[in-house]
C-alpha cells in the first residue's frame, strides 16, 4: 500500500505550552488514523496542522511525499477537512448550503434530492439551517463526504451530535473511503466500531510541565 | 480531487455572500437609514437656510457614510468566522486574495452603491447646489469601493477578537481621513467655480491602490485570525 500521508518530527506550541514534540507516523492508502487523547491535548492542532491551517514549530507533513509547504493548492486539491465549526450558513437552506458547497468542492451534483436523502435531510431541505437541530445541521456539513472524491479526509469529532443511525452511516461512508484508497485522519471520543489492521491508534497526552 | 478553477471558487463564493445578505436586509437597510436619518435632522438643528445648509451638504453627506460605512463594518467577517466558513476559505485551492477581493465586491455591491444611488436624495435634502450634484455622486462612486475595503481590512484584523467593535473604528478612522479631505475639496471646488479635476484624479489613485493592497491585507489577516 502506497503512503498518503506522513508526518516528520511534528512539534507545536501553543500559548508558551508543548502539545507534542518529535511526533512521526505514516498513514498509507486503505487506512484510518485515530488520534486519541484528553481535551487539550492538542488532537485539533494537530489536524489544523494537517490541514494546512496551522504551521508547525518543527517538523513537516507530506502528501504522497510532497511537503505541504513547497505547494499548498495541491494539498487542498487532495484534501478535504471538517472541523469543528461546520462551516453551514445559518441563513440559507440544507439545499442551498449542499449546493453551494458542491461547487466549492469542484463537484457537479446530479442529484443534490439523493444527498439530501443520504444524509436524511430530505423533507428538510427548504427551511433555514439555523431552525435545524445541532445534529441536523452536522449532516449538512457531513453531506460533503457523501460526494467527496479527496484522498485524504481530515475530521475533528465528526460524530458530534449525531444519532446512532448518523453514526451508523458514517461508518459504512468511510468503509467506502478506504476500499477506494483513501486515507482518513480523525479524532472522536466514540470508540470506533473498527477492527482489524486498517486502524491505527495515535494517542497524545496532556504534557505534563 | 478538486479540479474547480479560482472563477469558480470566486463566483460561488460572491453568490454565497449574496444570497446570505439578501437574507438578512436589515443590515443592508440599517446604515443607509442612519445617513438618510443624519441628513433629515441636520437641516431641523442648524436651520434650513439655504445658504449654510448649501455649505455644510458635502461634508455632512460624507461624514454620514464614513459613519454608516463603520456601523456594520464588524460584521463583515465575523460569521464567517463563527460558522467556520472563514477557514474553509482559506482552505480552498485559491488565491486568498482573489476571494478577499470577491467578498469585498459584495460588500460594495450591498452598502457602497445604494449610498451612491441615494446621494441625490440626500442633496436634495441639504439644498446642494444641483451643479455639484454629479461631482458629488462621483466622489461617492469612487471613494465607497474604498471604504469596503478599507473596512474588510480592519474586519479581518479584528475578527477573532471578539468584541473588536471600538478598536475597529479606531483603526479604520484615520484611514477615512484623506478620504473624506479630498472628497470634500473635489465638490468645494465644483462650488467655486473651479475643476475638480485634480482632487477627482487624486481620489482615483488613492482608490486604485486600496484596491490593489487590500485584498492582500484582508488575506494576511483572515491567516492569522483562524489560527
Amino acid at each position: 500500500m502506497s503512503v498518503v500521508l506522513e508526518a516528520q518530527q511534528l512539534t507545536s506550541v501553543r500559548a508558551g505550552r508543548t502539545l507534542f514534540s518529535d511526533l512521526s507516523w505514516q498513514l498509507a492508502a486503505g487506512e484510518i488514523l485515530h488520534i486519541e487523547g484528553p481535551n487539550g491535548a492538542g488532537k485539533s492542532t494537530l489536524l489544523r496542522i494537517v490541514a494546512g491551517l496551522l504551521q508547525p514549530l518543527e517538523g513537516q507533513v507530506l502528501l504522497f511525499g510532497q511537503p505541504q509547504r513547497d505547494d499548498p493548492e495541491y494539498w487542498q486539491r487532495q484534501t478535504l477537512f471538517i472541523g469543528h465549526k461546520p462551516a453551514v450558513k445559518a441563513e440559507l437552506t440544507a439545499l442551498e448550503n449542499l449546493s453551494l458547497q458542491s461547487r466549492l468542492d469542484g463537484v457537479q451534483l446530479d442529484d443534490p434530492w439523493l444527498l439530501l436523502e443520504t444524509v436524511g435531510l430530505l423533507g428538510l431541505e427548504d427551511i433555514p439551517a439555523q431552525q435545524l437541530s445541532a445534529g441536523q445541521q452536522r449532516r449538512i456539513a457531513l453531506a460533503r463526504l457523501f460526494y467527496s472524491e479527496a484522498k485524504l479526509w481530515i475530521l475533528d469529532e465528526p460524530f458530534t451530535a449525531l444519532d446512532t443511525r448518523g453514526i451508523e452511516l458514517l461508518h459504512q461512508r468511510f468503509a467506502q473511503h478506504l476500499e477506494a484508497g483513501g486515507a482518513l485522519l480523525l479524532t472522536s471520543h466514540q470508540p470506533l466500531t473498527w477492527s482489524g489492521e486498517r486502524l491505527q491508534r495515535l494517542r497524545i497526552e496532556v504534557a505534563d510541565e | 480531487m478538486n479540479k474547480a478553477s479560482t472563477w469558480q471558487f470566486l463566483r460561488t463564493i460572491m453568490q454565497r455572500d449574496l444570497a446570505v445578505a439578501l437574507r438578512r436586509r436589515s443590515d443592508i437597510i440599517n446604515p443607509l437609514l442612519f445617513v438618510v436619518i443624519v441628513v433629515t435632522l441636520f437641516p431641523l438643528a442648524v436651520g434650513p437656510g439655504p445658504d449654510i445648509l448649501g455649505r455644510i451638504a458635502t461634508g455632512v453627506i460624507w461624514v454620514a457614510a464614513l459613519l454608516s460605512a463603520l456601523l456594520g463594518s464588524e460584521r463583515l467577517f465575523r460569521d464567517d468566522f463563527l460558522d467556520g466558513s472563514l477557514e474553509q476559505l482559506v482552505l480552498l485551492p485559491a488565491p486568498l486574495p482573489v476571494l478577499a477581493l470577491g467578498k469585498i465586491s459584495v460588500h460594495w455591491l450591498l452598502n457602497g452603491l445604494p449610498l451612491v444611488i441615494l446621494a441625490p436624495l440626500c442633496a436634495l435634502l441639504l439644498k446642494l447646489p444641483i451643479d455639484a450634484w454629479g461631482i458629488l455622486m462621483l466622489t461617492l462612486l469612487i471613494g465607497t469601493p474604498m471604504l469596503s475595503a478599507m473596512t474588510a481590512v480592519g474586519a479581518a484584523l479584528t475578527v477573532s477578537l471578539g468584541r473588536g467593535g471600538a478598536l475597529l473604528s479606531l483603526l479604520l478612522l484615520p484611514l477615512f481621513i484623506p478620504l473624506l479631505i479630498f472628497a470634500a475639496a473635489a465638490v468645494e471646488s465644483t462650488l467655486v467655480g473651479t475643476s475638480a479635476y485634480g482632487q477627482v484624479l487624486l481620489l482615483a489613485g488613492l482608490m486604485l491602490l486600496t484596491l490593489t493592497l487590500a485584498p492582500l491585507a484582508v488575506a494576511a489577516a483572515i491567516r492569522v485570525s483562524v489560527n
